[in-house]
């Protein structure tokens, strides 16, 4: 979409292929009142989708800088405290986002093309997988409960010497990998808006606008584990410590 | 934008690019490369990030203004993470006590 669309178009009747009339009204039941065009629509849809995501790459941007100035703190504590996240059960994670990335992308790409049973199997592929995201790490979770690596009064650490800094990277291992699994939550409760709205719908524009909204959001959550899967299970890795 | 419909053979080749970033920062990660390490990986992951946006996200077929809200929002990332770190690694510099 050209530029155009966004500033120029604001008043009905300025070139919009509909809202002819001069009071600025239209009859397309599937365009927003404000709207000339449903491209129009589609563009704000998404331009504010993006708004938003720059609010939550500054909101994980804010833990990310916590991170990086206790690391730089306790370096040696960090490295041996990853040791203890099981590579393995992150490894596999990593691998079912990116998978259900690329079910989203062709979800959208399936609605574009009015195309609804590929539309439907590729959003519940989706949905499947990032299920099986929280399933993994839930199993993750209690692994820590039992070897009391959860910060708090039950925190135990063999090497006394390293079990600040130790307690410190678990503190922030549960609270970014908590807040992105929210987001995950968050994210499957949207796809299961749209699966249910997909089951009904035509595909109007307004429809695939929607599905390629969610579709940003659900990829965002995935970025945001590109950055947390090296960050804190691969820290110092390469030597024995800890 | 949304009239544009992507090959999925375009997504596949994001997919395949993505898994193979995965892997390396895997691999690069039980290798000693002093402080290459954390430099290859967060650039990896940075252009893993960049291709999701890019073909996934659908950024190079979006507006102008999208395109610039993308980038406005990783610059004022590099504005919190430059003015915290400029505190924190510069403290000590300075002979003074309390810091």
């Amino acid at each position: 979409m050209s530029a155009d669309t966004v500033g120029a178009v604001t008043h009905a009747g300025h070139g919009g292929p509909v809202g002819t009339d001069p009071d600025g009204h239209h009859d397309n039941p599937h365009l927003a009142h404000h709207f000339d065009s449903e491209e129009q629509q589609t563009e704000a849809t998404q331009l504010g989708m993006w708004v938003f995501l720059a609010t939550e790459i500054m909101f994980f941007g804010g833990v990310l800088t916590a991170y990086m100035i206790y690391r730089m703190k306790a370096p040696v504590p960090f490295a041996a405290a990853s040791h203890h996240l099981d590579l393995t059960l992150g490894g596999l994670n990593t691998i079912l986002l990116i998978v259900s990335s690329l079910t989203m992308a062709f979800a959208v790409r399936q609605a574009a093309l009015k195309d609804r049973r590929g539309y439907l199997l590729n959003l519940i592929m989706t949905m499947i997988l990032g299920t099986g995201f929280l399933v993994v790490k839930y199993f993750e979770y209690s692994e820590k409960f039992t070897h009391h690596l959860v910060p708090g009064p039950k925190f135990q650490w063999a090497n006394l010497g390293q079990a600040h800094g130790a307690e410190q990277f678990f503190s922030l291992y549960f609270m970014m990998t908590g807040l992105h699994a929210i987001h995950m939550v968050i994210g499957l409760g949207l796809l299961t808006v749209i699966l249910i709205q997909g089951r009904r719908t035509t595909f109007p524009a307004r429809f695939k606008g929607r599905v390629e909204t969610m579709g940003l959001y659900w990829h965002f959550v995935d970025i945001v584990w590109i950055f947390l899967f090296p960050l804190l299970y691969l820290i110092g890795r390469h030597y024995h410590g800890g | 934008m949304s009239e544009h419909i992507e090959k999925k053979s375009v997504y596949f080749s994001i997919f395949l690019a993505l898994m193979v970033g995965t892997a390396v920062t895997v691999y690069v990660a039980f290798q000693d490369l002093g402080i290459l390490n954390n430099l290859v990986m967060l650039g990896i992951a940075v252009t893993k990030a960049t291709l999701v946006v890019m073909f996934f996200m659908h950024a190079r077929h979006s507006s102008q203004l999208t395109k610039l809200t993308i980038l406005a929002s990783v610059v004022w990332l590099l504005i919190l993470f430059t003015f915290i770190l400029q505190d924190y690694l510069t403290r000590g510099m300075l002979p003074y006590p309390g810091k």
